[in-house]
């Protein structure tokens, strides 16, 4: 499956050795994205200039909302512009040792080589990279990388590289290559009696109407699952329904367990609240994390003296500090809440505090680096943060698992592919700052448009599945009849206040830290629960109209499966590695204590009807870096 | 805090709404505005009565999803905000509350709050790119683009594409939208091959679907980005440049 070869040398000798479909019979393939954000506009764009016949989904009113639109500070490449010593090798290197060896080494080399070519690429689109003075590009460190290869625009990377991929996407609309379908959700994947992806079934958001398409392959971009908390940074349109219909119908599931938990979001103040804004880690450049040194003191932190403060990550992390990996910074926040050290009415959130910072460089240096920040979180919570310390606390915020995908990013269907976030993606066991652009557009520029000539080649001439044949038939009415059943005049309680109670056992078992006891008790607790949302959900209206609270109910119903699946490979995975940090598994410092010897695998779960998921092992195995533990102290 | 809420209610885009009158206490300032509305939402559904729609997304101010008209303002009465960034401290205590719809002819009605804005995809789909297709870049590094004009560009591609500027303008306009587009492109030296046949493509687009600008202003005055009114002299400017062109 993996190229024979050198690492350096794979994905060009793949590149020669997959088959070619010929340019004018390109026209006769016919693909289906489905989800338009970075991988799936870019894909859609470039499958059309190609010359297939693309068929474009999303849910959202235009493909320009998709989520990557907010991401904030920017995206990798191993350009070397800044003669730092950067290379293919390094960020190649970076992101195996960052997603604590836990995703396979040819991938995520083809990913750093290719990341050359996406900055190349956006910029001819026009995308407004931030410049030198001398007209070239800027760039800047992010995330705690030792060299500068994070290219940005503002602080609105993902908005100008969605708009740029958007745009090559509508430029292939006008142009009659692609059929774009808005407001239209993917609602299930149809497989003939082999197996083999044939097409998708949608419904119209707006009409009720549920449809079929034939394909010939179908690509999946329709991003990740953080939702599954409830509250999460993502958009709250966010959902895993594409990607979980996929696994109903046998594409397997890869390392759900594996989640990124983001240390500088703003604490929830209510229970009203609907999502979680996320704040740039850059201010962890200049701010000083702290919570008092006595559990329930509430004084205003203005009173609280420097010696009854606890600058913890400072004392735990000298050498770091404050500037300590994700999940280092994020576990340390939780564990002085559980200690009743939080701050703020709820007692939720760790001080981040630039009162140093502002008396060691004055107010307008950091009104300059952070004065759209500071502006926002002030927006938001009402505290100007020039005067008190910011407020805050981890939140769920990227989903390295996803379907597991091969080489050419096929899943264990054939015909069904999966791109960008929705894939198990190459950030292993944790995503490093500033990657998850660059993979998005790997997949969906320079990857998937090559690889799925390929599976196209020898189909030539096969004609598309007859949308009225059984399999469409079945799907459709299978799909018609779970809409429906969702209605329900009489339920206990809204679908939203289920999709919460999910989140809070999710968040407490499966979320920062997680241990065998509380996995098997959220287990029990979310079947419970799901139960109890089948009979019990209310949504009222119809299934002819745009009927937001029926939508929401087959995305929280797929939440519910995807959460079991997610504390079962949690329960399963006897380490700690990434995002997953289970309390078992510590050195006596608290830190993550990975099990190489037993865990260096991907685990990929099988949907099974009726009966509990199959486990298969993909092992990883690395030849050009050798796995480390990591330290910090 | 306690509010009333006069909320435009609209089954479909051929049927005639009205406001319908909603008191919600329990307002708290850390609210958004859209948390007011998911906050109704709850009890409407409790009360067995259907919610209100409305779109939103991101919630971040990004995604440009929501969009409401907030006392006959686009996204109320905070500048530079968009409607979920707006925050229930800027209200009082007693406030009755209009919301009603992104109402111009360019933007149908497809449900109670919700409006069609496909009009703006349609102008990008006439020409708001630059043509590259994928693979066919040289080196980044080959195109310097002086600071000032990159920094320029972005400005206008600050554009999250909500309408407000369409919902602001008493005739309806869709100048600020187009121009912010054809400033980013036309800006850059990328984008200067296609420039006359971008500006008058997209602006013949918009022509056909929105009204006429009069100079008002409201647009800018709406705008959740705060582009500047500036971006349509360049629009007409490159228009008029375009058609002399050609």
């Amino acid at each position: 499956m993996i190229p024979p070869g050198s690492i350096q040398r794979a994905w060009d000798n793949h590149r020669f050795t997959v088959r070619l479909v010929n340019a004018s019979n390109k026209r006769r393939f016919k693909v289906i994205v489905v989800g338009t954000g970075l991988a799936g506009a870019s894909a859609a764009a470039t499958l059309a200039e190609l010359g297939y016949e693309v068929s474009v989904f999303t849910f959202h009113d235009t493909p320009r909302r998709a989520h990557s639109i907010a991401a904030q500070g920017g995206i990798n490449a191993a350009k070397d512009y800044r003669n730092d010593g950067d290379s293919v090798f390094r960020l190649f290197y970076d992101t195996i040792k960052g997603g604590d060896f836990r995703s396979r080494e040819a991938n995520v080399y083809r990913l750093a080589q290719v990341s050359n070519e996406i900055i190349d690429q956006a910029t001819a689109q026009g995308v407004p990279f931030a410049r030198e003075y001398g007209g070239l590009l800027d760039n800047r460190s992010f995330g705690g990388a030792q060299v500068s290869r994070t290219f940005y625009a503002r602080g609105q990377t993902g908005q100008q590289l969605l708009l740029g991929a958007y745009q090559a996407l509508m430029r292939q609309v006008a142009a009659g290559k692609v059929k774009l379908h808005t407001r239209t959700e993917m609602l299930d994947v149809v497989t003939d009696e082999a197996g083999i992806a044939r097409g998708v079934v949608v419904r119209d958001l707006l009409t009720g109407d549920v449809r079929s398409h034939a394909a010939h392959a179908v690509v999946l971009a329709t991003g990740g699952y953080s939702n599954v908390f409830y509250l999460s940074t993502n958009a709250k349109a966010s959902n895993a329904t594409a990607v979980w219909r996929a696994h109903k119908r046998g594409a397997a599931f890869a390392n759900p367990c594996f989640t990124q938990i983001h240390p500088t979001c703003i604490p929830q103040s209510d229970e009203t609240q609907s999502k979680l804004t996320l704040m740039s880690e850059s201010l962890r450049n200049d701010g000083r994390i702290w919570v008092p040194l006595q559990p329930g003191d509430d004084r205003n932190p203005g009173l609280i003296p420097e010696t009854e403060r606890d600058y913890f990550l400072e004392r735990r992390y000298p050498a770091f500090g404050n500037l300590v990996p994700r999940d280092v910074a994020s576990r340390a926040a939780k564990a002085m809440i559980d200690a009743d050290r939080g701050v703020g009415p709820r007692r939720n959130g760790v001080y981040l505090d630039f009162a140093d910072a502002i008396a060691r460089l004055g107010i307008d240096v950091i009104r300059n680096r952070y004065g759209n920040l500071f502006q926002m979180y002030e927006r938001i919570t009402g505290e100007d943060p020039y005067q008190v310390p910011m407020r805050i606390y981890p939140a769920p915020h990227y989903t390295m698992g996803g379907l597991w995908v091969d080489y050419d990013l096929m899943t264990t269907v054939p015909g069904l592919y999966a791109i960008g976030e929705a894939n198990f993606s190459d950030h292993g066991a944790n995503r490093l700052g500033a990657s998850a652009l660059m993979q998005g557009l790997a997949d969906g520029y320079f990857i998937v448009p090559v690889t799925i000539g390929d599976y196209l080649a020898p189909l030539l001439g096969q004609e598309l599945l007859d949308t009225r044949s059984d399999a469409f038939a079945e799907a459709e009415a299978a799909v018609r009849t779970r809409v429906a059943g969702y209605l329900r005049a009489e339920g206990e309680h809204s679908v939203d206040w289920f999709h919460r109670e999910l989140g809070k056992v999710l968040w407490e078992a499966c979320g920062m830290e997680r241990n065998a006891a509380g996995l098997a008790h959220a287990l029990n607790e979310i079947a419970a629960l799901h139960q109890r949302f089948k009979t019990g959900a209310r949504v009222l209206g119809d299934d002819a109209s745009l009927n937001q609270s029926l939508e929401k109910a087959g995305r929280v119903d797929d939440f519910f499966e995807l959460a079991q699946l997610m504390c079962r490979d949690a329960l399963h995975r006897e380490e700690s590695c990434g995002g997953h940090f289970r309390s078992e598994h510590q050195t006596p410092d608290g830190e993550a204590l990975r099990d190489d010897d037993t865990f260096s695998y991907v685990a990929a779960w099988e949907y099974a009807r009726g009966g509990a998921p199959v486990l298969h092992k993909e092992p990883l195995t690395f030849q050009h870096v050798r796995p480390s533990q990591r330290s910090y102290a | 805090m306690k509010l009333t809420l006069r909320i435009w209610r609209q089954d479909g885009p051929d049927a005639e709404g009205a406001f319908e009158t909603h008191k919600v206490d329990g307002v708290t300032g850390e609210m958004s505005f859209l948390e007011l509305l998911d906050v109704l939402n709850e009890r409407l559904i409790a009360s067995g009565r259907e919610p209100v729609a409305f779109d939103s997304d991101c919630r971040e101010g990004i995604c440009g999803s929501c969009g409401l008209m907030i006392d006959g303002q686009a996204h109320g009465p905070q500048r530079g905000t968009a409607t979920c960034q707006l925050h229930m401290r800027r209200f009082h205590d007693g406030d009755v509350v209009t919301v009603e719809p992104f109402r111009s002819a360019g933007f149908p009605i497809v449900k109670d709050l919700v409006v069609d804005r496909s009009a703006f995809d349609r102008i990008i789909e006439a020409g708001g790119y630059i043509t590259a297709p994928t693979g066919s870049a040289p080196d980044a590094n080959l195109i310097a683009v002086p600071k000032d004009d990159a920094d320029l560009a972005m400005d206008a591609a600050a554009c999250i594409g909500c309408g407000a500027c369409v919902a602001a303008c008493p005739n309806g306009a869709g100048q600020l939208f187009t121009a912010a587009k054809l400033a980013h492109l036309n800006l850059l030296p990328q984008g200067q091959p296609e420039r006359a046949h971008r500006t008058r493509a997209m602006v013949e687009q918009m022509e056909d679907i929105f009204g006429s600008c009069t100079n008002h202003r409201e647009c800018a005055a709406a705008c959740p980005k705060e582009i500047p009114i500036d971006f349509i002299a360049m629009l007409n400017r490159d228009y008029l440049k375009a058609r002399r062109r050609s």
